[in-house]
């Protein structure tokens, strides 16, 4: 009846998973509590669960970025104290449990932290960068999106339902085979992130025909902002490589549930063939994460130098040139599988080819910030953080892309130290950057500068004391993912290590503390005139928050820098222009009820519970149809009322001009 | 230019510049000490391989960091340099093109990448894991097989084994042929050199070797279960003589490694002691490549009716 | 022209056709997007299907024992199969010139024909796939079997999929009428029955053909 879902599924006999569940249902309950008693229920509902807005959808991505991004940070601390702990002793996670905590923290880190917060910041950012009123396709836009949270969802209710992967982030087959991981675990990693791989291709093609047809008037390629240039970069090579993640998960799936031989120790299968497919995606996957990131910078970079972007048609063509050549490296994951020297050495080239570009852009940043008036505002420290930390991430990359220095290097804590280095000075500091400085746009203040220059420093000192010794720990030989080890020299490193991941713990804190002050604080640090920064591109000239059209009438686009031109020339304050009435997509609740069935579909294949899969196809389907029976896509906002939304900013923006700077 | 009143207070921007320094005097330090730390074992090798890889490494970081450290001076120099209240800085609004700059720009790292580029074709050749060591001694052949969560060494010219312990002569080339029991699995000894993949089914090679006597510390360095942590083993480099008494030693006692006791062998246990066989079946290392020895089980008897099936044929 | 004039969102001028999205017009029309934008899911469809042919290429010799692909393959069965899948384009290229005349009967017509084909090369396909499993030589025999099944299974699944949607294409314009939405779906439907057909082309090539002389 239930399939394989029984109640031992649920481990009353470990208590940290217990507790840790125990804790969260509670949270969620409290929350929905406070919804419903309120009455917020209908205003989430209308206002945010079926908004088809880029903007209200770009927050949720990034919402769910920063609650994923915490239940990685924790298991993250979970990994450092145990290693920390477990010198000559078992520690206090017992092997069973401690590789469920890294598997399940890379599993969330790239795909449910990192991947929705680039995502989100796009996703509300590019349309107004664009000067457009949203998105190509805003109903799929919300789809995507709730696709995305299923996937979490899955992810999380393996921790009291059933157990999570015990074979790190990337389920390497034979170990990632029935025969050797018998349990459920595999099966919720594979589900989950088959599903918000869907999710994910949807917001590819969305960005991708929203960036090639969609921009304002007057704004031929080279007039666009470095931030969309990175964002087309980076969705087209969504589209072009998690096809393939979706394709190789399929056949460990095939192999697990109907007995298929793709990756099989027998029956002819071939293992070597998972790791060439999945790093076939997984490379181009780590370009998905940092090229937007590089693209923030790239806006953080220039507005706070108060300088054009120096360099922009070679950062055009080092973006578009990344994008490409990182289809071409994959093998460097593996140089240690015997595949021979030529194959070997090529792939090395080639990697060391990426770097290239790579360096043009820190150039390029470097000399945006000659000649400039520089503002050490929250999000440029994050920026020169970056710069002064990446260059080294990605030094230890070219060094680990030579084959000779991969064979000793390999899967150490060196390895680890690398990609830490470039994902969390990249793609973090980048997430960090881009929501310190779209901040006020979205909602209409400013975040406290305080608590956020505190959070960067702790961050970036406790990124230091984490990570540098764990370069350390690589280059004396330890290996990563040990639940436990006896080697006396690598215990100094690993307790170091423990050091930084308090001060993280501590940059964390900061980063509540912010919010929180932000928001009680949000009168004095508000937004009156939609320009906090001085900034160079078109979402400046919008008010903060935007209304739901973003612009009264689409701006014409005359400059390299849109708004920077306009701002030269003073034309807002011509003439009000010729208001016309707006047509905007309709809300849907499309997205929410496939993501209802669709994770009552994994669900039930996870413990294969097959009616209920069943079910939630058919109803999948149904409301799929249902929503797309609908008569009304859109609705109108007659010209009066768009000229009174767009009158009331021009008022704010004129009086906050008057008054002057705030002291 | 409008402003539109971005609320800063430029006192501030002096004072914010100084912990950015500290900082990267700090980290300066914290990568230098880690790198000179003499406990590192990649940094302190025992073998002709482990020695030309530490060669490439020293190199290519020494090239590298002759790009990357004027680099990161450059950034905190221009960012204190340029900061908005230095009036004596030059403000260049519009200057956001330089052909010359871009150049220089472009070339550096084409440059760095070429030479690195060399470095990676020869090294790639010269340090190719199948290639054989050069030296007048006859290479020992050793057959090694990783399981669920142990090392098995089988010595095919001696006819013994031995299990999470690897007896090796110094001074004598070694010659590693690599296979899996079950599932991916990495061979590694940090102070000798390069790692390589075992793989169920396959085959690899590996050649190292131990110029003095000593003990160094061998693992898995791919993560293979719940067992893996315990997967380490002991790699005892002695004289060569020596070595011919340790053989005799082996086979004196100890039970014998055939079919039957391999397949005890390949149940999946965890920390395992070191211990020998006395003998140890011919072929065996094949059959366990070819497969006509069945993959090691996985954690239960009952595996699913499908995965049995594979087994019968 | 002024600003408010090339705004495509506002009422009253739903798109301008000089808009070519290329910066010059404004933003392109629902019509242009629509299509751009399908046609990059092909694509993607498309490198999901490489993947799956690159595993056949891979695995397409390991026969464990079992049969090869000249073993087991009916040419014939195949191009009647081909066949019915082309006349379904040829069809389906009707049902959409019947829409873009506002034809309902042809419309209904051209769809039921291409539904009747396309539900036959399913029904072929799904008696070749029976027939090998009930002989032992399922996906599960070795690995070119289950390379075999899923390339071609995965192929059959997206037509099973086009036919569903293109019951609910029927479905909504018999009881909407040629709506511009409604049109804009039906393009992109019969884009990507076409795409099925050229994908069918590489299948029926890389697997059947060089498959059966091997």
């Amino acid at each position: 009846m239930l399939g394989k879902l029984t109640w031992s599924a649920i481990p009353f006999d470990q208590p940290i998973p217990l507790i840790a569940g125990a804790v969260v249902a509670l949270v969620l309950l409290g929350v929905l509590v406070l919804v419903v008693v309120k009455g917020w229920l209908p205003y989430l509902w209308n206002d945010w669960i079926t908004s088809v807005d880029h903007k209200r959808i770009g927050v949720m991505y990034i919402l769910l970025a920063i609650v994923m991004l915490f239940r990685g940070f924790i298991d993250a601390v979970m990994i450092r104290s145990q290693q920390a702990l477990a010198f000559h002793a078992p520690g206090y996670l017992p092997p069973e449990h401690y590789d469920q905590i890294f598997s399940a923290h890379g599993t969330i880190m790239i795909f449910f932290a990192g991947m929705p917060l680039m995502i989100g910041l796009m996703n509300f950012a590019v349309p107004l960068q664009l000067g457009v009123r949203d998105v190509a396709f805003p109903t799929f836009n919300s789809v995507g999106f709730w696709l995305t949270a299923t996937g979490a969802l899955l992810v999380n209710i393996s921790l009291v339902v059933g157990e999570f992967a015990r074979t790190g982030w990337l389920p390497y087959p034979p170990l990632s085979e029935l025969r050797y991981s018998p349990g459920v675990g595999v099966d919720y990693y594979l589900w989950a992130l088959e599903i918000s791989g869907v999710g994910t291709l949807m917001t590819g093609i969305n960005l991708v025909a929203t960036i090639l047809k969609m921009r304002a008037p007057g704004m031929s390629y080279l007039r666009m902002p470095m931030f969309c240039w990175t964002a087309l970069a980076s969705n087209l090579l969504i589209v072009a490589a998690f096809p393939i993640l979706t394709a190789t998960l399929a056949m460990l799936l095939l192999d697990r549930y109907l007995g298929f031989h793709f990756f099989t120790n027998t029956g002819g299968g071939n293992m070597m063939m998972f790791m060439n497919l999945i790093w076939a995606w997984g490379h181009p996957e780590v370009y998905i994460l940092v090229l937007p990131a590089f693209g923030v910078f790239s806006e953080v970079v220039s507005t706070f130098s108060s300088k054009p972007l120096f360099g922009y048609r070679s950062m055009v063509a080092a973006t578009m040139a990344i994008c490409i050549i990182s289809f071409m490296v994959w093998l460097h994951h593996f140089f240690t599988m015997g595949a021979g020297s030529d194959v070997n050495a090529i792939f090395g080239i080639a990697t060391m080819i990426i770097a290239v570009p790579t360096g043009v852009k820190i150039f390029n940043w470097l000399f945006t910030m000659y000649g400039g008036r520089i503002r050490f505002a929250t999000p440029m420290l994050w920026a020169i953080g970056f710069m002064v930390t990446f260059v080294v991430g990605g030094m230890t990359g070219v060094l680990l892309a030579i084959p000779p220095a991969d064979f000793v290097l390999h899967n150490s804590l060196f390895l680890v130290a690398h990609f830490h280095n470039v994902i969390i000075s990249g793609v973090l500091f980048g997430g960090f950057a881009g929501l310190s400085y779209w901040f006020p746009k979205a909602f209409g203040f400013r975040l406290h500068e305080g608590w956020g220059k505190a959070a960067f420093w702790l961050s970036l000192l406790g990124f230091l004391v984490v990570f540098v010794p764990l370069y350390g720990a690589g280059l004396a030989g330890m290996t990563r993912r040990l639940q436990h080890y006896d080697v006396a020299e690598w215990r100094p490193w690993v307790l170091w290590a423990g050091v930084g991941i308090v001060i993280m713990t501590a940059a964390a804190a900061c980063q509540v503390i912010q919010l929180v002050v932000s928001i009680r604080r949000r009168d004095e640090l508000r937004d009156l005139s939609g320009d906090p920064w001085d900034g160079r591109s078109l979402e400046w000239a919008t008010s903060s928050p935007p209304p739901a059209f973003n612009f009264p009438v689409l701006p014409d686009v005359e400059d390299a820098e849109a708004y920077w031109g306009i701002k030269l020339r003073a034309q807002e304050e011509a003439a009000e222009p010729d208001y016309q009435p707006i047509e905007m997509p309709r809300n849907s609740p499309t997205g929410v009820f496939c993501a209802f069935f669709a994770t009552m579909m994994g669900f039930a294949l996870i413990w294969h519970i097959w009616w209920l899969f069943g079910l939630g196809f058919v109803g999948g389907y149904a409301a799929f149809v249902l929503c797309a029976w609908r008569d009304a896509d859109e609705y109108e906002i007659p010209a009066e009322e768009v000229a009174r939304i767009d009158r009331v900013h021009r008022r704010t923006r004129r009086d906050a001009l008057a008054v002057g700077p705030r002291p | 230019m409008v402003s539109m009143g971005a609320p800063y207070r430029y006192r501030r921007q002096s004072r914010s510049k100084r912990p950015l320094r500290w900082a990267a005097a700090a980290f300066g330090c914290a990568v230098l000490s880690s790198l000179a730390g003499c406990q590192a074992a990649i940094l302190d090798p025992q073998g002709p391989v482990g020695a030309a890889e530490k060669t490439i490494l020293y190199n290519s970081l020494a090239i590298m960091l002759a790009i990357v450290v004027p680099t990161i001076v450059a950034i905190f120099w221009f960012a204190w340099w340029f900061r908005a209240a230095n009036t004596r800085a030059r403000y260049l609004p519009d200057w956001a093109y330089s052909g010359r700059i871009e150049l220089v720009t472009w070339a550096i790292p084409v440059l760095v990448i070429l030479f690195l580029g060399g470095i990676c074709w020869v090294g790639a050749h010269e340090l190719d894991p199948a290639k054989p060591l050069k030296s007048a001694a006859k290479p020992l052949e050793i057959q090694a097989v990783s399981l669920d969560w142990k090392w098995l060494f089988i010595y095919p010219g001696q006819g013994i084994a031995a299990v999470n312990q690897l007896t090796v002569p110094a001074g004598v080339p070694l010659h590693f042929s690599l296979t899996s029991a079950s599932v991916l699995n990495t061979f590694f000894v940090p102070q000798l050199g390069s790692m390589i993949y075992t793989m169920n089914g396959m085959s690899d090679q590996l050649n190292l070797q131990a110029d003095k006597p000593g003990v160094y510390y061998g693992q898995s360095a791919q993560f293979s279960g719940d067992g893996f942590s315990g997967m380490h083993f002991e790699v005892n480099a002695v004289a060569a003589d020596r070595f011919d008494a340790w053989v005799g030693t082996v086979r004196g006692g100890g039970p014998a490694l055939d079919a039957a006791s391999y397949a005890t062998l390949a149940q999946q246990s965890a920390n395992v002691p070191p211990f020998t066989y006395r003998s140890a079946q011919p072929g065996l290392y094949d059959m366990i490549v070819t497969q006509k020895i069945a993959p090691g089980p996985g954690p239960t008897p009952e595996v699913s009716p499908k995965t049995e099936a594979d087994d019968a044929r | 022209m002024t600003i408010a004039a090339a705004d495509p969102n506002r009422v009253g001028d739903l798109g301008r056709s000089d808009a070519r999205g290329r910066g010059e017009g404004g933003p392109a029309p629902k019509r242009v997007v629509v299509a751009f934008g399908f046609w990059i899911f092909l694509l993607s469809d498309i490198v999901m299907f490489s993947a799956f042919f690159a595993a056949y290429a891979v695995l397409a010799g390991q026969t464990a024992g079992g049969p090869s692909g000249s073993q087991i393959f009916d040419v014939r069965g195949v191009a009647v199969e081909t066949g019915c899948l082309l006349a379904s384009s040829f069809a389906c290229g009707l049902a959409s010139i019947s829409a873009g005349a506002r034809s309902r009967l042809w419309f209904y017509v051209a769809m039921a024909v291409t539904f009747i084909l396309g539900a036959a090369f399913v029904g072929l396909e799904v008696s070749e796939f029976a027939g090998l499993v009930e002989r032992g030589d399922g996906p599960q025999r070795s690995a070119f079997l289950t390379a075999f099944f899923t390339v071609v299974g995965c192929h059959g699944l997206h037509v099973s999929a086009g036919l569903l949607w293109l019951l609910t294409m029927m479905a909504q314009v018999f009881a909407k009428g040629f709506r511009p939405d409604i049109l804009r779906r039906m393009l992109c439907f019969s884009l990507f029955w076409h795409a099925l057909d050229i994908i069918w082309v590489a299948l029926f090539t890389v697997v059947y053909l060089l498959g059966a002389g091997a």
